[in-house]
């Protein structure tokens, strides 16, 4: 019996040891860029990639960042674009989430699952007829055609599935109230319900955000305007470009990863709830 | 949906005084809450595909007017030696990269289910890369990969007395097991959390009753935890073979499709030819055959999950 308990113990002791290895490779990276991002380009290429300590400390990789090129812009590009498109979804997703929950109408089945479907079309196949449909409405180079067309990606789908699972959960004592006294259902919907659903739309706010912060393939495509780039397409077109540079690509680098380490600090259940719904909205 | 056939005489004359009858109005107010959105994906996601199956049976340059040309685009494609190549190119990385990530993922959710010291602490941390863009990660593990000294697997490998060290992303060889390396450490923390999630709505009690006919670990395992997750299993797996069809991103900062063309995918090669080449219509007939190719794999798992489920 003793030895049972003593080879558990071992084994748990094994398992814990793996898991703190695995834990450190998962995080070395991220803390190995953080360091490198204020080390010198000689250093960078001195031979001893794992001396963390920056020496000397280089800040200006982070000035010429900013000012050499200009990820300052792209910080702000990508924070506005992911904004509104997060909004707007938002606003779209629960309206019809809203719908899909507690009205009844004709052909409210087919329409939620061919909406449900398009999770399953590969972006790449919608790619080039919306970037025709991008020059056919000269939006090429146009901050729209990274927020109209974005509107309507998979994260609305999810989150639109994520509202409608939670407008179910709630009463619908709730609003009736309201419309038997005369009260439209637009603004039933828009000063009772949507009120008591923070926690749904947080996630919602989160994981749209994140997926907007994160979008590379199109607006790739539809932007050439170095100054109206997104963060992670201006961090590839300056490889391209500073490609020499390490210490400054890394600094820019830093700043994509940086914002998106401290919302998940802060807001990680979120990013969990959003994605288990997301994953079962798909089944 | 059923919507009432009869209605009260009461009901009836309130709703002709307001033109609508409720049930009418109740439809009405439905589709104009879910117009918005409808629009949207009609035009932006319905449409386009529709416009893409269109685009591929003609030859367009986007500066002459498209030109029908029928078939000639798909013939092409059978007789282009880079489609074959990308084809068995992203077949390596389905076949690899699928059942690892799968199952680095389902062991990790395994394990984390079960009550172990730090448990929440590690689930962030094997979580949090794959929240982070592949961009920002393929910058980092360009570092990683780093063929000199500069490199931090092979420093790392030099210190621990591994002195012959490849150029990881430079070599045919290595290359693509480096990309399936990169994607199980960005991607698995992931699947995990969807395993948890899945792991949750096993009921305790068959552990328990398990426990009571005397189960080793490694039969509840068997006979509980990895049949009960299948419904999840299957859901990973269609989401990891998407994920694999469409690798993308991390070749284009990381290879370029090299060297030697041993990274080029078919997504990277859709690109290439529609926003290099400007040749709409091969783009879109690719396009095609890989959305058709993701459909019929689709369709061939669901009719598996079927007949082993009966």
């Amino acid at each position: 019996m003793g030895n049972v308990v003593k080879k558990i113990k071992v084994g748990r002791l094994l398992l814990f040891v793996m898991l703190v290895a695995f834990s450190i490779t998962m995080i070395y990276p991220f803390l190995w860029t953080i360091f490198a991002s204020f080390k010198t380009t000689e250093q960078l290429f001195s031979g001893k990639p794992l001396d963390l300590i920056p020496r000397p400390m280089r800040i200006e990789n982070y000035k010429d960042a900013w000012n050499f090129v200009p990820f300052g812009r792209f910080l702000l590009n990508t924070l506005f674009i992911a904004g509104f498109v997060t909004l707007m979804q938002i606003l779209i997703a629960s309206m019809a989430g809203y719908s899909f929950a507690r009205l009844n109408f004709r052909g409210k089945n087919i329409v939620f699952i061919m909406l449900l479907g398009t999770m399953m079309i590969p972006g790449h196949v919608t790619l080039i007829p919306n970037y025709v449909l991008m020059r056919y409405l000269k939006w090429i180079d146009k901050y729209q055609a990274l927020m109209i067309p974005v509107i309507f990606n998979s994260t609305c789908v999810t989150g639109m599935f994520l509202m409608r699972q939670y407008f179910l959960s709630i009463p619908k004592e709730l609003e009736e109230a309201a419309i038997i006294d005369g009260c439209s259902r637009f603004k039933a919907f828009w000063t009772i319900v949507l009120p008591n659903t923070k926690p749904a739309l947080s996630t919602f706010a989160i994981i749209g955000f994140n997926a907007g912060w994160n979008s590379f393939l199109w607006p790739l495509i539809v932007i050439n305007d170095v100054k109206k780039m997104t963060i992670q397409v201006g961090l590839s077109y300056f490889r391209g470009v500073v490609s020499s540079n390490w210490g400054v690509l890394l600094a820019g680098t830093t700043m994509a990863i940086v914002p998106v380490m401290i919302v998940f600090l802060i807001f990680q259940k979120y990013f969990v709830e959003g994605m288990v719904t997301s994953g079962f909205g798909g089944k | 949906m059923s919507l009432p056939l009869k209605i009260s005489a009461h009901e009836e004359m309130i709703g002709t005084k307001r033109g609508f009858s409720l049930a009418r109005r109740e439809e009405i107010t439905g589709w104009l809450f879910i117009t918005p959105m409808l629009i949207g994906f009609i035009v932006f996601s319905f449409g386009p595909i529709l416009a893409s199956l269109i685009i591929s049976f003609t030859d367009w340059d986007l500066l002459q007017a498209p030109k029908f040309v029928g078939f000639v685009n798909f013939a092409k494609l059978f007789k282009d030696d880079y489609f074959i190549q990308c084809m068995s190119n992203t077949l390596y990385f389905v076949i690899t990269m699928v059942p690892i990530i799968l199952v680095v993922a389902m062991t990790l959710a395994i394990i984390l289910n079960q009550n172990i010291r730090g448990k929440a602490f590690f689930r962030s941390v094997f979580y949090f890369p794959s929240v982070v863009s592949t961009v920002a990660i393929s910058m980092v593990w360009l570092w990683v990969f780093s063929p000199s000294d500069n490199g931090l697997l092979n420093t790392i490998l030099h210190k621990i007395g591994v002195m012959n060290t490849p150029d990881w992303l430079g070599n045919i060889a290595t290359v693509k097991p480096s990309l399936v390396l990169m994607r199980t450490w960005q991607s698995a923390g992931y699947y995990m959390v969807i395993f948890l999630a899945g792991l949750q709505t096993i009921s305790p009690e068959l552990y328990e009753v398990a426990d009571i006919d005397g189960a080793s670990k490694w039969e509840k395992l068997i006979h509980i935890t990895i049949p009960l997750l299948s419904p999840v299993t299957f859901f990973v797996t269609i989401m990891l073979m998407l994920a694999a069809f469409n690798i993308f991103e991390a070749i284009y900062v990381m290879t370029e499709g090299g060297p030697g063309g041993a990274t080029n995918t078919i997504m990277y090669y859709i690109y290439h030819n529609g926003f290099r080449l400007y040749q709409m219509g091969y783009a879109s007939a690719l396009a095609w055959v890989l959305f058709l190719i993701l459909v019929v794999l689709t369709i061939i798992q669901f009719k598996l999950r079927k007949e082993e489920s009966q």
